[in-house]
């Protein structure tokens, strides 16, 4: 009896468990449902102020009044702005992204194109502004006014203000131009261009990761000469900003008391520095990590003019100039979608290092 | 702590070090390698396409009846049609089409595919089917204006006796290319011939067939080893999209690319002194013009229009921040086409303006003048602000991008426009239609895609002989009503033409035969080769 009762409240216990579960799960929808609508209804909102007409845009200079009048009717921009808008978020619940004015294919097809370009570039830009970044904002904050932290506070200064169209030139024109050690412009040579778009086949549409599955390597290894550079630039300022934020998160732990406690009961200061401290900043340095990530990964419009780099900042820039909105809403939702996931991303990690906030 | 240090000292070098050390880049022996900008390509339809960039495409996908020979451009030469005639009565066209050309699918080209590639330009009705509609085909009669004589014999019949080098000009235009009527037809989808798909497909009979194509990043063409005229020598053209100018000089300087075509004078400049790379300066069509709006006082006193004339620094800038790029050239008609007029009789002269400004009566006044935000134009404008100032007219500038003034400038909404107009087909009519006539001045004829019209200038000086030139059999006097007609429009028209485009070309030295299409045509890639 009293056992019955005992398992009987701990059903109950899961069963509200679950129940907050699904809660939750239903919040976190409507969440997500509210601000991709907001995002949306901006975009639109912005998409249609801007003082360009979509379809001078795409008919040029030579169309007639009638033909002019005839694509209006047909893209249906005739009608009042909300119905318009009704219409683009009734055909996107449906899974139809629109067409792209400036290229005429599915807008869905575009982003799958180019954000895979994107994506490479981001993911290792991260990469390296993780591994340089964090270790030096922590040399950093663990001597400060040392000449270690005037020099990563130097090289962070200069991340923050140097145009990153100069840098990528003058990257392209010492390591590619002078020096040969890089690839230059672009994803790839042309030889391994036609391999890669005639033989290797495209699964996920980012180069290294195609040809690593096809163990395509030669083609493998030109790519990865090419995306190094932009790569290594975006990084850059990814590790400016990320050694900043890890040296100033790093300075206020190794001030508080535990520190202190540790250093008195003779800890090694390598082992208080890097152990003690650094895994409690790790909560706020997974945020601002996360944060540049997603940066990076709405494509730099700059990195990639200078690169020949065909990515989702490109593209999205190229469909405002000529008010091509299916395509600007299609790249907004790309960009909001990985924000949010992004961030869905860094509360799980947060559990995963924080015990208190599992 | 200086382990932790090393560590990330040998991550970085790791990072460095791991990209392969390259030796000279080449591109492939049998491939022509362009870096070029085409995010201005929306359609690869021919009878919509109307980009500089898809029409350079296309050029070499497609056939015309009618052709240019990109080794010396202005005659026309026979392209799928091997002969053609017209009839005494003078409106009778008859085409006979080789036998011994195939389309990309293998199909046999047939006067079908022709008579259906004109007829369905037509129907279509994009932004060039002008250039067809303007001999009187309509959408509803175009079925019996255009007919099949035989399988191998094309009729065409115009509303009115036009100049035959009118006709077969226009019949060069990328609107004007034959498609494989089976291979379209066979993805029609809701009636629309082929248009969804032809789009972003092509179905063409040229050197070339389109073999990739990824917009705002590349497309690769393959050689069309049946080709009537005999197989390109070139196997594949690789287009690259490099938007950046400075970038596609690096690429072409390291031997990544064998062709640039949007380098800036600086980039030019850059080049000097390279053996391995040479330029070739081609004119190209596009003018530079200044307009004035005729619904704005006192732009519209016909001294104060002189007045302008005599305010641009044309020489000045030619051979300052345009070196190079442009040339003084101050006629309607780019040089290169039939009847251009080349006389410049103005050049900047501030007292002489001020005189003309007194004559007029008119004191200081201020304008606008409407400007996209291109560096060359900006430039111009800026240029022109300056000598304006000197007779003590204040100019603003109203900039934007291409479209946001070019939507003001087709709503007459501008005081000055400056810009430019590039020709659309080879033909002296494709400017002289817009400078040099306008059917209806008023606001409700609507004629936006007509300058004349834009700067509400009823053009009544040369309306008729532009409407008689057209019409004119004998080519050597059509020339000479064109240069009559530039000559009035010179001085009676609110248009200051100023400038005539110069394409430099930087490529390889080991290339030859590229022709970017002279001031008349879209680009040939299929007479180019490598040593």
């Amino acid at each position: 009896m009293a056992i019955a009762s005992v398992e009987g409240a701990a059903g109950a216990s899961r069963r509200a468990a679950l129940g907050r579960f699904l809660w939750r799960i239903l919040g976190l929808i409507a969440t997500l449902a509210v601000t991709f609508l907001g995002l949306l209804a901006i975009t639109f909102v912005i998409g249609r102020v801007i003082p360009i007409d979509p379809v001078l845009a795409i008919l040029g200079e030579r169309a007639t009044e009638a033909q002019i009048a005839a694509a209006r009717e047909r893209l249906g921009l005739n009608e009042p702005l909300i119905v318009q808008f009704g219409v683009y978020v009734r055909d996107v619940l449906s899974g139809d992204f629109g067409t792209s004015l400036a290229t005429s294919r599915p807008v869905l097809e575009d982003v799958a194109r180019v954000f895979p370009a994107t994506l490479e570039l981001a993911t290792i830009a991260t990469i390296i502004g993780v591994l340089l970044g964090v270790p030096a904002g922590v040399l950093a904050a663990s001597k400060p006014g040392s000449w270690m932290d005037q020099l990563v506070r130097l090289i962070g200064l200069m991340g923050y203000s140097m145009p990153v169209f100069w840098l990528g030139l003058m990257g392209l024109l010492i390591f590619y131009g002078e020096l040969g050690w890089v690839g230059g412009p672009g994803r790839l040579d042309t030889s391994y261009q036609f391999i890669f778009d005639l033989d290797v086949p495209q699964v996920t549409g980012a180069i290294l990761l195609d040809t690593a599955l096809a163990g395509a390597w030669d083609v493998f290894a030109n790519a990865f000469s090419h995306i190094i550079l932009p790569s290594a630039v975006l990084g850059y300022y990814s590790m400016a900003y990320i050694s900043r934020m890890t040296r100033s998160f790093m300075m206020e732990q190794l001030s508080q008391e535990y520190v202190t406690t540790a250093r008195v009961k003779g800890m090694p200061e390598w082992r208080v520095v890097w152990v003690h401290a650094l895994r409690n900043v790790l909560v706020p340095l997974i945020t601002v990590i996360a944060l540049s990530y997603a940066n990076l990964l709405e494509g730099s419009v700059l990195t990639e003019t200078v690169f020949a780099w065909p990515g989702l900042g490109l593209y999205i820039t190229n469909a405002l100039f000529s008010a091509d909105m299916a395509a600007v809403m299609g790249g907004t939702i790309v960009v909001g979608a990985v924000f949010i996931m992004l961030n869905l991303l860094s509360d799980v990690l947060y559990r995963v290092v924080d015990p208190r906030a599992r | 702590m200086r382990k932790f240090l090393f560590a990330a000292g040998a991550v970085a070098a790791a990072i460095v070090l791991s990209a392969p050390a390259r030796v000279v880049a080449e591109t492939p022996a049998d491939t022509l390698v362009i870096a070029d900008k085409i995010d201005d390509i929306v359609s690869l339809d021919p009878a919509e396409s109307f980009e500089f960039s898809g029409n350079d495409m296309l050029n070499n996908v497609y056939d015309t009846l009618v052709e240019l020979d990109p080794e010396n451009l202005g005659p026309l030469v026979p392209g799928l049609a091997e002969s053609w005639s017209l009839a005494d009565d003078g409106v009778t066209y008859t085409f006979k089409i080789r036998e011994d050309a195939k389309f990309h699918s293998g199909n046999p080209v047939t006067a079908e595919d022709a008579a259906w590639s004109l007829q369905r330009a037509v129907i279509l009705d994009k932004t060039p089917s002008f250039i067809l509609t303007q001999f009187g085909f309509t959408a509803e009669n175009v079925a019996e204006k255009i007919t099949v004589s035989g399988e191998y014999e094309l009729t065409i019949v115009t509303d009115k006796p036009y100049a035959p080098s009118f006709f077969y000009n226009c019949l060069t235009a990328v609107v004007a290319s034959v498609v494989d009527k089976d291979t379209a037809m066979g993805h029609e989808a809701d009636g629309d011939m082929g248009y969804g798909w032809l789009k972003t497909n092509t179905a063409g009979s040229g050197a070339y067939s389109l073999r990739a194509f990824k917009p705002q990043d590349s497309y690769i063409l393959e050689a069309n080893a049946d080709y009537w005229r005999g197989a390109p020598a070139l196997k594949r053209v690789f287009l690259r999209h490099v938007p950046e100018p400075a970038t596609q000089r690096l690429l072409l300087e390291k031997g990544d690319v064998d062709l640039a075509r949007k380098l800036t004078p600086v980039d030019i400049e850059g080049l000097e002194g390279n053996a391995d790379v040479k330029v070739d300066d081609t004119v190209r069509g596009r003018i530079m013009y200044v307009a004035l709006s005729q619904k704005v006082e006192p732009l519209n006193n016909p001294k104060v229009i002189e007045a302008f004339k005599y305010l641009i620094d044309y020489d000045g800038m030619a051979s300052t921040f345009l070196k190079g790029q442009y040339k003084k050239h101050q006629a309607f008609l780019p040089e290169g086409f039939l009847g251009a007029l080349t006389e410049t009789p103005y050049s900047l002269d501030i007292e002489k303006a001020k005189g003309l400004l007194a004559e007029a009566g008119v004191g200081e006044f201020e304008v606008t003048i409407f400007v996209r935000n291109d560096q060359d134009r900006l430039e111009m404008a800026q240029a022109f602000q300056n000598t304006l100032a000197q007779a003590g007219i204040t100019a603003d500038l109203r900039t934007g991008t291409g479209k946001e003034i070019l939507g003001e400038y087709r709503a007459r909404k501008h005081d000055i426009y400056l810009g430019a107009w590039g020709p659309d087909y080879p033909d002296p009519h494709t400017n002289a239609d817009t400078f040099a006539r306008n059917p209806d001045n008023s606001d409700e004829g609507a004629n936006t895609g007509i300058l004349a019209w834009r700067n509400a200038w009823p053009a009544t000086e040369v309306n008729d002989m532009t409407n008689a030139a057209v019409l004119e059999k004998d080519t050597a006097k059509r020339e000479q009503m064109y240069l009559e007609i530039q000559r009035l429009h010179q001085t009676s028209s609110p248009f200051a033409p100023m400038f005539q485009l110069i394409e430099q070309v930087a490529m390889r030295s080991n290339v030859s035969g590229f022709n970017p299409g002279g001031s008349i045509h879209s680009a040939f890639y299929w007479k180019t080769t490598k040593e």
